[in-house]
């Protein structure tokens, strides 16, 4: 009866094309909106993520997330090297001066002051250039999206100039950096020379970047670490997390995602209930001839199912296709760079999918239990 | 052919109503009848007389309120509702009305599907259909989809799938009701030469009078009664041809 099932779905082709477009669109739209938040929430991030040195980051009690920071003093950086178990502990500055091209062009940047001993924190994709060349005077490296933006017309290059501050900066360096949650041009330069880029005021260290020793975990360092110094210690993974939340709190982002995806989401299930249902509704003659030859309810309960399932899978097979080309092409533009589709929504829109066809289907189910066989000998 | 003398359906005082208090409404008051086997039996009498009610109750798909049913030795208030569906599956053919068949399937795929619901494979299935809608005289429709056929096409599509599983009982509901008087014949026709057999019991609700020249026995119905049981032409002739070996009108 599996065939008569789907025969009795293709049959009608205005409704079968209705009930898979429903649910493509709505779970294209579920899995752009659901990757396109996943990967503007994981920007807030990036700058945490793209330092791999160290692996525990010391910063003031208060601070919550990466983009606001109150300064540590310079002492606060030689207690956290006292501390036992810390291989090492370096500075790092993070600010957000103005920039400005030689034609004028201005932009705030994302300015990262390192070590200038071990330059801990360098970005490890060198599109040109080589990272220990910050050490060269008035050195800085950008990443791509900011040199473009700076420089927009021919190749990258090396040896351009900026303005911080009324410093010079020479680019020895592009970088493939993430990208940023604020799409400001990411630059990096040693912390003497960041210090300098920026308005002084009497304490600029942002963060103590610092690494455990052999035998130590990162955990327990960031307890002794705190213990120590008062201040707040955490693994780079606990503070992107903390950055994450702290956004998703206190912004309106996650509010008007949720909303287009719980849109998505109620859309693709009324189109596609009320479609199914009305094409149940055209059927229920026949589905009553098929409980009076002898057809069970449990039978034509599969039947419907299957039917379900058929659209479900070819309406999220659809709908992810859209989304993979989407993402496959805006995943190279500089503004949309390393948004992507997550394995984790398309595994969570398959399962919003079944849910969706699960409620449509059952709609229908429950109008063809409680016909009566008998119907089909009313003209 | 009315050699058999098995008795296909027995009612004794069965009643159906529907609804209760005010509102209820008797539809059949103490049907008395017997159906024979290897006869075509109409059932006859005006709109809302319970004609159609005995039909669906007499083919287990509505339960009587009361009284006896017995159905090729079965009797159906005994049985659970799935044995009931597969009493019906294994025994029962049935025609519409307004033919019922699924508009998405070819003419041997409609017929196909009481095997299909039998479990039989597809192929095997439409093989079989296909034979007999050859015998039904449509071997060139077998792939037509029934929006392609006309209503007495149709209706031979749907004589087919009543047949197909070779069932003991055949229900027929109006069966020429939603065809001309020329199509309507040519299918009552068709449906005394290859339906009524032997160990087969055909019912034929009808009002259409000009189809009662093909029934073994009339029963009259009014106001949720028999009221006469009478033979038909097609039992006059054979009377007129065995004479005294034909069985007798229950």
């Amino acid at each position: 009866m599996n065939f008569v099932a789907l025969k009795m779905l293709t049959g009608d082709r205005a409704k079968y094309l209705g009930l898979i477009f429903a649910i493509a669109f709505s779970s294209f739209l579920m899995a752009h909106q659901a990757s396109i938040f996943a990967g503007i929430m994981d920007r807030t991030r990036s700058q945490i993520v793209d330092i791999t040195d160290a692996n525990v980051w010391v910063m003031d009690r208060n601070t919550e997330y990466f983009d606001e920071v109150s300064a540590l003093t310079d002492d606060d950086l030689y207690r956290v090297r006292g501390v036992t178990g810390v291989k090492w502990a370096v500075p790092l500055f993070k600010g957000q001066p103005r920039a400005k091209s030689p034609d004028g062009k201005f932009r705030v940047v994302i300015l990262l002051g390192l070590d200038d001993a071990t330059l801990v924190g360098t970005p490890h994709k060198m599109l040109l250039g080589s990272a220990s060349d910050l050490r060269q005077p008035d050195a800085a490296i950008i990443d791509e999206a900011g040199y473009r933006f700076f420089f927009p017309d021919g190749p990258l290059q090396l040896g351009n100039t900026l303005e911080m501050n009324d410093h010079r900066v020479r680019l020895v360096g592009i970088c493939d950096a993430s990208a940023p949650f604020t799409n400001f041009p990411v630059v990096f330069t040693r912390y003497s020379q960041a210090l300098n880029y920026v308005g002084r005021e009497r304490n600029l260290l942002s963060f103590v970047l610092a690494k455990p020793e052999a035998g130590v975990s990162i955990a327990e360092l960031s307890t002794r670490i705190q213990s120590a110094t008062g201040l707040r210690a955490m693994s780079s993974t606990q503070f992107g997390r903390a950055t994450i939340v702290y956004y998703l709190k206190h912004t309106g982002i996650p509010i008007n995602f949720g909303l287009t995806v719980a849109i998505a989401l109620i859309v693709g299930t009324v189109v596609a209930g009320q479609t199914f249902y009305i094409f149940t509704i055209e059927n229920l003659k026949q589905f009553g001839a098929l409980k009076a030859i002898g057809v069970s309810d449990r039978r034509i309960v599969a039947m419907i199912v299957l039917q379900a399932l058929l659209v479900g899978a070819i309406g999220y097979s659809l709908g992810m296709g859209m989304a993979a080309g989407f993402f496959s092409i805006f995943v190279h533009k500089i503004a949309t760079r390393g948004i992507v589709l997550l394995w984790q929504v398309i595994v969570g829109d398959a399962a919003i999918v079944l849910l969706i066809v699960i409620v449509a289907s059952l709609v229908s189910i429950r109008k063809v239990l409680v016909l009566e066989p008998a119907v089909v000998f009313r003209g | 052919m009315n050699n058999a003398n098995e008795t296909a359906v027995v009612c004794r005082d069965v009643t159906k109503w529907f609804g209760q208090g005010a509102s209820r409404v008797d539809a059949l008051r103490g049907v008395d009848l017997e159906i024979r086997m290897g006869e075509l039996s109409m059932l006859v009498g005006p709109s809302g007389c319970g004609k159609t009610t005995l039909l669906s109750v007499i083919a287990g798909l509505l339960d009587s309120n009361g009284g006896e049913l017995e159905v090729l030795d079965e009797k159906p208030a005994r049985m659970t509702k799935q044995e009931r569906i597969q009493f019906r599956r294994r025994n029962l053919g049935f025609v519409f009305q307004q033919f019922n068949l699924l508009p998405a399937l070819t003419a041997a795929e409609n017929v196909a599907v009481p095997l299909l619901a039998a479990g039989f494979n597809r192929i095997d299935a439409v093989r079989e259909a296909t034979k007999l809608l050859a015998e039904l005289g449509m071997e060139n429709r077998a792939a037509a989809l029934p929006s392609e056929l006309s209503g007495g096409q149709q209706q031979r599509v749907a004589l087919g799938r009543a047949l197909i599983h070779q069932p003991r009982l055949i229900v027929c509901d109006e069966p020429t009701s939603a065809l001309d008087a020329k199509t309507g014949h040519a299918v009552m026709e068709l449906l005394s030469e290859v339906a009524v057999r032997p160990g087969r019991a055909v019912i034929v609700v009808t009002h259409d009078s000009r189809v009662f020249e093909f029934a073994d026995t009339i029963a009259h119905m009014d106001d949720g009664r028999i009221q006469e049981i009478e033979p038909g032409a097609a039992r006059a002739r054979q009377i007129a041809n065995f004479g005294a070996a034909a069985p007798a009108i229950q």
